[in-house]
């Protein structure tokens, strides 16, 4: 079940110097002359089959990351490379190539799903658009895609609302897979979803990674569901990666202070394990107008002068196999 | 949560039989079918539960605060300091509400009024309840933004609703339910549109606030994390009814309900393996206008018979204050017969 087959080829995506900047536009004459700092200098790369779980709390830059590499956002600055070819820039018709094997799956699929469609429209429209087979063919894709899925072939004939949120989150999944995409971001895919119903989605996920050889990009701000599917992590804390590894490392053992107050904020459902917390002070600041050299240093209780001038870059450390945004860790 | 005659002496709020029924378009759906517990003073009990389960209806029909005319308390009842709110007159229950029972609700942007200050939606349960004249009021207002972590109350006094953060928020949503120091605080899913660095300051302001004032807290949230972290007892609730109560260590410890099981095992820690495969509950929680006529677990239940599906189980003891509500629990809890 765990066995890891690495590919040889280099990775399937490579992010480097990631930056999205939306202007505010202010003032009579709406000039932007201030800007959010949504994503700001984001660099990781996925291979082909790897999961790479994204993990902030709400501001922090992760779904407009995700949507940078769905290229449903241009990027203001840096470069996507996927499968050796770059797509930072790429306009239009350009993109309709792309879209076969880059895929979304969004948070709540009521909002996601066409609600004057049936399901079978949902699922042949990606088909349609891409040109993909016949219509004979088309209709054997659909039945197929609801059976991979766990949904009864006649649901084909039914609309969005007469599903519940778990059905509704399969026949995001089943769209988002209609393609055989290699890349699939997965956008807070459990968190609209009853307690009972998340574990369900997280199998199914699982279980088509496996099946499909799929990458996925998983955004999630539930660190417990994010190590559960991921093979590495990165944690986002206003725009910017601030550390990274393993998931395992970054659990037993994190090493920047944001990191630290994150995994001790998580309520454990283990009443013997009570009050053990840290509990970090103050609010995410906005992104807009962020704080000056490392954004965490206003809320971190280690803040030295050198953090409020000085950004630190992510890097290797000696401390532990991950890497770290972070002046006071060596 | 024994039955009234033993505790209701001792219980500050105690809920007995309590049924709620509302109107809908599929016909009358009962929301809550006999739900029964008590709260003590000082104490904080969790209701936990998925949606639907019937959570929230119960906090609304406690402050009788059910959507009209659709929603009606049909039977039980609801006994604070010895009182049944039930029957109580309308203008009587006005002077509980805010005053000796506080309630925060999901979504502190909902529950605040876009449209006035903050200093203003503060001294006015003040110049309501304690009859406080407006300086008074508003001296008091600023003590409670201060005593709930709002730094700079002065200038927040005098801020809308949108000028502030969710944190903020739900702080100022708080400081208005305890401006009267209320004997029962109930909060309905306080924590889960705020992020989790700031779920923990909320959650912590909330048990120090509480050992300060001495109230009881009914803690009603999805979230069983939230529940082992805060609460003294528990309550899981699943599609309308209580499948199984006791103290925390009961149910983090020794759940005896199969759902209890499902819920605490499907849910991914941070100790699971990497991608391996969680255990689910099969299925969906039944609607409300198509429950199941026996246990109302039954549809997704692994262990079910025959039986299960035609009368629900009643409540039985596992052992102390612990029942479940469930013909199989004795097979089902290993350590069932070892417990103290």
């Amino acid at each position: 079940m765990n066995v890891e087959t690495p590919e040889p080829a280099g990775p399937l995506l490579e992010v480097a110097d990631l930056s999205m900047h939306f202007p505010v536009r202010e003032g009579v004459l709406r000039r932007a002359r201030r800007f959010n700092r949504a994503v700001d200098g984001v660099s990781f790369a996925i291979a082909s089959g790897e999961t790479l779980g994204l993990v902030g709390e709400s501001g922090c830059g992760k779904s407009t990351l995700g949507r940078c590499v769905a290229r449903l956002h241009a990027p203001t600055d840096g470069s996507i490379n996927f499968q050796g070819e770059e797509i930072t820039r790429l306009r239009g018709g350009r993109l309709r190539p792309l879209r076969r094997h880059i895929q979304m799956v969004f948070q709540d699929p009521m909002e996601s799903l066409n609600a004057r469609h049936n399901v079978g429209d949902i699922l042949r429209e990606p088909l349609v658009v891409q040109r993909v087979g016949d219509r004979a063919s088309r209709e054997l894709r659909v039945r197929e895609l609801l059976d991979i899925v766990g949904l009864p072939a006649r649901s084909a004939q039914r609309y969005p609302f007469e599903f519940s949120g778990g059905q509704r989150q399969r026949i995001g999944i089943a769209r988002a897979i209609a393609l055989k995409p290699r890349l699939v971001i997965c956008d807070e895919p459990v968190s609209a979803l009853d307690v009972s119903i998340q574990s369900q989605i997280l199998n199914l996920l699982n279980d088509l990674q496996r099946e499909f050889r799929l990458s996925y990009l998983f955004i999630a701000h539930d660190l417990a569901v994010v190590k559960h599917t991921s093979d590495r992590i990165a944690v986002m804390y206003l725009g910017k990666i601030v550390e990274t590894g393993d998931g395992e490392s970054i659990y037993r053992a994190p090493r920047h202070p944001y990191t630290k107050s994150l995994i001790s904020a998580i309520p454990v459902p283990d009443p013997h394990q009570r009050a053990r917390r840290e509990v970090l002070w103050g609010d995410v600041p906005s992104p807009i107008d962020p704080p000056s050299g490392c954004a965490f240093h206003p809320r971190c209780p280690m803040a030295t002068a050198r953090c409020r001038v000085e950004t630190p870059a992510l890097r290797a450390v000696r401390s532990a196999p991950q890497r770290v945004a972070c002046h006071l860790v060596d | 949560m024994n039955g009234p005659s033993s505790r209701a002496d001792v219980a500050l709020l105690a809920v007995n039989g309590l049924t709620v029924e509302f109107d809908t378009d599929e016909g009358v759906v009962r929301a809550v079918d006999g739900v029964t517990f008590d709260v003590k003073p000082g104490e904080t009990l969790g209701i936990v539960g998925e949606s639907g389960c019937g959570k929230s209806v119960t906090a609304l029909s406690i402050m009788r605060l059910l959507p009209q005319p659709m929603g009606r308390i049909v039977g039980g009842e609801i006994l604070f300091d010895g009182e049944n709110l039930r029957q109580l007159p309308l203008a009587a229950m006005q002077r509980i509400r805010g005053a000796r029972i506080g309630m925060v609700f999901q979504e502190p942007m909902t529950a605040l009024n876009p449209v006035h200050t903050i200093g203003r939606q503060l001294a006015e349960s003040l110049l309501l309840h304690e009859g406080l004249r407006p300086n008074d009021a508003l001296r008091q207002s600023m003590d409670m933004l201060h005593r709930v972590g709002i730094p700079a109350p002065d200038v927040r006094m005098t801020e809308y609703p949108h000028q502030l953060s969710g944190g903020m928020r739900q702080r100022v949503v708080m400081a208005i339910a305890l401006a009267c120091k209320p004997d029962l605080l109930i909060a309905d899913e306080p924590t889960t549109a705020l992020d989790v660095t700031v779920q923990a300051q909320i959650l912590a302001l909330m048990r120090e606030l509480q050992d300060d004032l001495g109230m009881a807290v009914v803690l009603i949230t999805h979230d069983l994390g939230v529940i082992a972290e805060t609460s003294d007892r528990a309550v899981v609730m699943y599609a309308g009814r209580i499948a199984e109560h006791g103290s925390v260590y009961d149910i983090f410890d020794r759940p005896a309900h199969p759902y209890t099981q499902g819920l605490l095992t499907s849910i991914p820690t941070l100790s699971t393996m990497r991608k391996s495969k969680l255990p689910v509950i099969e299925g969906m929680v039944p609607s409300l206008a198509d429950l199941p006529q026996g246990c109302r677990f039954e549809n997704r239940c692994a262990h079910r018979q025959p039986r299960c599906a035609e009368a629900p189980p009643e409540r039985e003891l596992v052992a102390g204050t612990h029942g479940v509500s469930c013909y199989r629990w004795r097979e089902l809890t290993p350590s069932a017969a070892a417990n103290p």
